[in-house]
């Protein structure tokens, strides 16, 4: 019997091995633990023409359209959320400036059940929305089944399945087995319908720390290829408990996502110039991130018990 | 004999957003669970728990059940809501059980355009192809629209861009234009119901054809908000004029929920 072995390695290395050019790579995080440290790493070994699979784009999927990382985009919500416009997707899509960028668009329901199919190894997925609107005028991977009950047309969405998922998780053992609190996403789903699974975690705990709270394990080890500790990985987004949103740098966006070379500027100052995510967190400065820690609010612990001998 | 004192009333003016969040608040007086959407919903859903309905149940499509912030959410996301929440769930659980399950009375959404039906859309201005303004899209809005008992929309203007007698794109299907599409599985959503403007409040039963003017705000002129609307709008017989917001629903806005004026701009 082989000893089980570790999947942990370095940011730089999990990037190289597991994504190419021309993949589809699904970034989930539905605005908490967005995955922002690995796709910048993605954007400074200069990955091209990818297809990016995010229910909520947000501001890493602007950066990485800026960086020209990316060909396709599969999504749901094409906004910050309260912060407003993504800019450089509008400019790609208004004015096809530098280019062109091809969309397929779902409702958030609609991606999730393309995740949930693609998991589950279903040809599709059904669901209840859609029915008088546009989307599936517009989308023509939205399509329409008769049910075999008798309940008429139902329309379905295809599996979804990214060639590598990335998400960024608050801990992990270093087998990878990733625990997640809080808002927990698409992750899971966009976990199991990749072909490969790299884990960004604030920290990679003793595996006896996972085993104390099995239930809190949102992505077992045996769906995951490789772990990586990466502190604030998730900035500005945040990680319950951990930090959290930096709700300035999202205001602060606007104006950079606005002009089309300011964002190309700071794609490179910020992300392709500075050697990883440490360098990146320095020129944040320590301040700026201790502005962001929380204040502690525990959960009671559980009891799982245990067979008296 | 007693009389009450009546509370003494803001002139915040009609097309701001305290206003607006104020009359959204109030119409949340009787509902039980709601599905609040991004931007001012959330900020109307705040005000309604602490004035009219303290009971209130939010729900929130990051999974959230029965959020209890300490502070304002700033988004649908915020771990405000996740801390000291009732339930943390699944995406499954929330969009299939909770929503598309039948559990929402009410879905509260923003829209760039509402038309007659009730349609919204938060797609694209202009054409799909060659967008004179690209939207921020979908969201939950097309899954809120299809299983909510009834859904509230805010609309930040009223003219005939925003309340066109048809949407340029619909994102999110009226049931009305649902059951045209004949054949398919129909959606159990009642849809728009209420929709709250700088200039009243329209409304349209949970089975009724198109919306209709329902509510002015003081000093607004039945005419102007006919002429200012996208298809022959019917004022009903009972139209009301809107109670002006207290100042104490300004203040609880200013100083205790948007602190830090991201709402309120």
């Amino acid at each position: 019997m082989t000893a089980r072995s570790s999947k942990v390695t370095t940011l730089h290395d999990a990037i190289a091995t597991h994504v190419a050019d021309g993949m589809t790579v699904a970034l989930e995080g539905f605005g908490h633990l967005i995955p922002f440290a690995a796709g910048h790493e993605i954007i400074r070994q200069g990955r091209r023409d990818l297809t990016i699979c995010r229910m909520t784009p947000d501001i890493l999927t602007d950066q990485m359209l800026a960086a020209g990382c990316v060909s396709r985009l599969v999504a749901s919500f094409f906004a910050s959320g309260s912060a407003g416009s993504l800019y450089e997707i509008r400019r790609r899509l208004e004015d096809h400036d530098p280019e062109p960028l091809e969309v397929e668009e779902y409702s958030h329901y609609g991606m999730y059940c393309r995740y949930q199919a693609g998991a589950s190894k279903l040809p599709f997925f059904p669901l209840r929305s859609y029915v008088g609107g546009d989307l599936p005028q517009v989308n023509d991977r939205i399509r329409s089944v008769t049910s075999p009950y008798g309940d008429g047309d139902v329309y379905v969405v295809p599996a979804l399945n990214p060639d590598v998922t990335v998400i960024h998780a608050q801990r992990a053992d270093e087998y990878g087995n990733a625990q997640v609190w809080g808002i927990t996403g698409a992750q899971q789903e966009a976990a199991y319908a990749a072909s490969r699974v790299i884990v960004t975690v604030e920290e990679i705990v003793p595996t006896e720390v996972v085993r104390s709270d099995p239930n809190r394990t949102l992505i077992p080890a045996h769906a995951v290829d490789a772990v990586v500790e990466v502190p604030h990985g998730a900035h500005p987004s945040y990680a319950q408990g951990y930090y959290d949103r930096d709700s300035a740098f999202y205001r602060e966006w606007t104006p950079i996502s606005r002009d089309r070379d300011a964002i190309r500027r700071w794609v490179r100052e910020e992300i392709i110039e500075q050697p990883d995510h440490a360098a990146y967190l320095e020129r944040l400065g320590r301040e700026r991130l201790e502005g962001l820690q929380v204040g502690p609010r525990p959960s009671e612990p559980v009891d799982y018990g245990r067979k008296r001998l | 004999m007693t009389t009450l004192a009546s509370p003494p009333l803001s002139d915040v003016r009609p097309d701001s957003t305290e206003y607006l969040a104020v009359v959204a608040a109030r119409e949340l007086a009787g509902a039980r669970r709601i599905f609040a959407g991004v931007g001012l919903p959330t900020l109307a859903v705040d005000l309604a728990k602490r004035t009219v309905n303290g009971d209130l149940e939010l729900v929130y499509e990051s999974g959230v059940c029965g959020a209890h912030p300490e502070t304002m959410a700033e988004g649908i996301a915020d771990f405000t809501l996740v801390s000291g929440a009732e339930a943390v769930l699944s995406m499954q659980a929330l969009f299939g059980y909770v929503l598309q399950g039948g559990n929402v009375d009410v879905g509260f959404l923003g829209a760039a355009q509402v038309d007659r039906e009730g349609s919204l859309n938060t797609s694209v201005i202009g054409d799909w192809d060659q967008p004179q303004v690209r939207l921020p899209g979908s969201g939950g809005a097309a899954d809120i629209i299809a299983s909510a008992r009834e859904c509230f929309v805010v609309l930040r203007r009223h003219d005939l861009s925003s309340l066109p007698a048809e949407v340029d794109f619909c994102t999110s299907p009226s049931p009305v234009r649902a059951h045209r599409a004949s054949g398919h599985l129909a959606p159990t959503g009642g849809g728009v119901t209420t929709v709250i403007t700088p200039l009243g409040v329209l409304r349209r039963d949970p089975d009724g054809p198109e919306l209709e003017l329902a509510q002015v705000h003081a000093g607004v002129n039945v005419e102007e908000v006919r002429a200012r609307t996208g298809w022959d709008l019917v004022v009903r017989d009972d139209l009301v004029t809107t109670p002006a917001p207290t100042v104490e629903d300004v203040r609880l806005l200013r100083e205790e929920i948007d602190t830090v004026r991201l709402y309120l701009r």
